[in-house]
């Protein structure tokens, strides 16, 4: 699904430049669970940002679904990210003025589905994440947890090829935390490729295979017995 | 671009973000109001100077006598000229080519009385040409004619409100008043759009005043009434051969200035034009003034916007929405907004001019209205300006990266 080959990635900073990934290769199959380690600046964000196409690479080559992206202008990523990609925020990113169905519908908007079809696929996520009956509220009169559940539904909609997810349960506590990675496993469960950046290790445990990052380079790429979040809720 | 659903989900951010819609609509109707009503009062100027005329005939020259201030073929400066009946007739014969009508013009005022009812009321009397030029319009009765010129009859010809304050609504004509203690019978009523002071004057035959004041063929003033078709250069040369020839009439020095005085109607009308256009030009210089203003302030209002949404945006290029609909997601929304806006600023500005009338005639301003087709026009104008201004910080946002937009600070 994923194919990554000697990816170069610096940040230019002035004069100085900042050296972030030093040639990363990895790959990523279908229906996967990868967890991002590592600690803070090591350069985890900034590999899920390229892999989300939120940002380009400077060296290497990235081939998702087949597709090798390169060279990709605006509006061709906009259509990529729109058509393959699903995006999980620590910050939710819910557009404060929309009710919880309109950030969900929202990503079909831009799929120009017609708006009867986006309403109902909008409930349908709802209700796969638990709050149906919160259709109609602002992302204001709503829990962490459940904001982080309607960005996943949100993230769900446009059934991409590959969810990505940025430090998900960074903004909750524990328990929330747990019932995030429940949810998580559920849609990984169901088929859907699903990359998890974080730096908490029980976090990392929940998935099936932990890629570690330390100085711009992986150091230890393995397969995990996956801790199932449920009997923790 | 322009889907049904593409406008629904752009009422939807319009409802939802009320301050933001609120703000830049409150700018540019202001905007537009202010330049609808500023635009209005300069007509309403020009329409100011014109009424000034517009009552009365333009194809007019008064001739004042004055007095000598040169000694001139034997007389001594300082002589007070006079006109009398033989001036009336040696003008009309010479300029016969050139003239429709000459009348005097001796005014007087004083006590006009009606039973038990009196006030006072200035009196013109004329010749009968000169309902023509201060277009006296007859409401009921008749005007002075020839037969009144040459019996020297005892008639009035009472002004609509002489009628109603002296009358008290009743009918006047054929009842007799008593102006500066002669007896006149009132023979019509006229109505004058020169105005309350016109419609307070009593006209009365110019030979019976003569009568009255000890049988006299003197005149105050001469009214001339030139043909229309000799047009303005040709008032302006008549105004000269005039001037030449009662000045040799009445032996004044060519150059003297005081002798005599022809005031040219025409002439006074254009340079008022000239004066009322140039006010115009100014007042439309500073209506523009508040259009660049408008745009302005909308160019900012939409920085504002776009900085306000800069993370939304960044949040729905994420999700997919390419830069061109960034942009016109942001475009159409000020669009929608500043014609709305701009068109309700357009409409209330129209209908405050048409309401206020001539409630600014003290600070010369009557009727003031802007043409249909300049306040449209100036609204399509603040809109695409508006929206050219948007386009900037639009095509900005359009080019932030999500993730500069979505960075946690
Ligand atoms: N846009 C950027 N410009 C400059 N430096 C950046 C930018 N984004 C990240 N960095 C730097 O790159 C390094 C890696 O950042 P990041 O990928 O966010 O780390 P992590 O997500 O693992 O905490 C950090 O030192 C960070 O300061
Ligand atoms: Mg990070």
């Amino acid at each position: 699904m994923i194919e990554i080959k000697d990816l170069h990635k610096s940040y230019k900073m002035g004069s100085n430049s900042l050296h972030v990934l030093k040639g990363i290769n990895f790959n990523v199959e279908e229906g996967e669970l990868v967890a991002i380690m590592g600690s803070s600046g090591s350069g985890k964000s900034t590999l899920l940002n390229i892999l989300g196409m939120l940002d380009v690479l400077d060296e290497g080559s990235y081939t998702l679904d087949g597709v090798p992206i390169v060279n990709l202008n605006e509006t061709k990523a906009a259509q990529y990210r729109n058509k393959f990609l699903g995006f999980i925020f620590q910050s939710f990113n819910l557009i404060n003025y929309k009710s919880a169905m309109e950030n969900v519908a929202l990503p079909l908007y831009y799929q120009r589905v017609g708006r009867k079809e986006r309403q109902e696929k909008a409930l349908q996520y709802l209700e796969q994440v638990g709050l149906k009956e919160w259709a109609n509220h602002l992302p204001s009169e709503l829990s962490g947890g459940q904001k982080q559940r309607v960005a996943i539904a949100r993230a769900l909609a446009a059934e991409p090829k590959v969810l990505m997810a940025d430090e998900p349960t960074g903004a909750l506590d524990s328990k929330t935390s747990y019932e995030v990675m429940d949810l998580i496993q559920k849609i990984n469960d169901a088929g859907n490729t699903i990359l998890v950046v974080t730096h908490e290790p029980d976090i990392a445990d929940m998935c099936k295979r932990i890629v570690h990052l330390k100085d711009g380079i992986i150091v230890e790429d393995k397969k995990v017995d996956q801790v199932r979040a449920s009997q923790y809720v | 671009m322009f889907s049904r659903d593409t406008w629904k989900e752009i009422f939807e951010t319009i409802q939802k973000n009320k301050l933001r819609t609120f703000l830049s609509g409150f700018t540019v109707a202001i905007g537009i109001f202010i330049f609808v009503v500023l635009f209005g009062f300069g007509n309403g100027l020009t329409n100011t100077f014109a009424k000034f005329f517009g009552d009365d005939a333009t194809n007019i020259f008064f001739i004042f006598p004055g007095r000598t201030s040169v000694p001139y073929s034997g007389y001594k400066a300082g002589r007070q000229i006079e006109f009398d009946n033989s001036d009336l007739e040696d003008i009309e014969k010479n300029f016969a080519m050139f003239v429709d009508y000459v009348s005097p013009r001796i005014t007087r005022g004083g006590l006009v009385k009606y039973k038990n009812e009196s006030n006072n009321y200035s009196n013109r009397a004329v010749a009968p040409s000169h309902q023509y030029n201060e277009k006296t319009i007859m409401m009921k009765g008749r005007y002075i004619n020839n037969q009144d010129v040459n019996n020297r009859t005892k008639y009035a010809v009472i002004g609509r409100l002489v009628e109603r304050d002296l009358f008290k609504g009743k009918e006047a004509v054929g009842k007799y008043i008593d102006i500066g203690g002669s007896s006149f019978k009132v023979i019509g009523v006229f109505q004058d759009d020169g105005g309350d002071r016109e419609e307070r004057m009593i006209y009365i035959p110019y030979t019976t005043r003569q009568h009255i004041e000890k049988n006299t063929d003197k005149i105050d003033q001469i009214v001339l009434g030139f043909k229309p078709q000799i047009g303005y250069s040709g008032a302006m040369s008549l105004e000269n051969s005039l001037e030449k020839y009662i000045k040799s009439k009445k032996f004044i020095n060519p150059n003297d200035e005081n002798g005599i005085f022809i005031r040219n109607v025409a002439d006074q009308l254009k340079q008022n034009q000239q004066l009322a256009r140039v006010l115009q030009i100014i007042v439309s210089f500073v209506a523009f003034g508040t259009i660049i203003a408008g745009i302005i302030g909308i160019s900012n209002i939409m920085i504002f916007v776009v900085k306000e949404r800069t993370k939304e945006l960044g949040i729905r290029k994420a999700l997919g929405a390419t830069p061109k609909s960034v942009i016109s997601t942001i475009l159409l929304e000020s669009i929608f907004i500043t014609t709305i806006s701009g068109f309700i600023g357009m409409i209330l500005g129209t209908v405050l001019l048409n309401t206020m009338g001539d409630t600014l005639e003290d600070y010369f301003i009557t009727d003031p209205y802007i043409d249909t087709g300049i306040a449209i026009f100036s609204t399509i104008l603040l809109i695409i300006c508006g929206a050219l201004a948007g386009y900037v910080p639009a095509r900005k946002a359009a080019k932030i990266k999500p993730i500069v937009a979505l960075r946690d600070e």
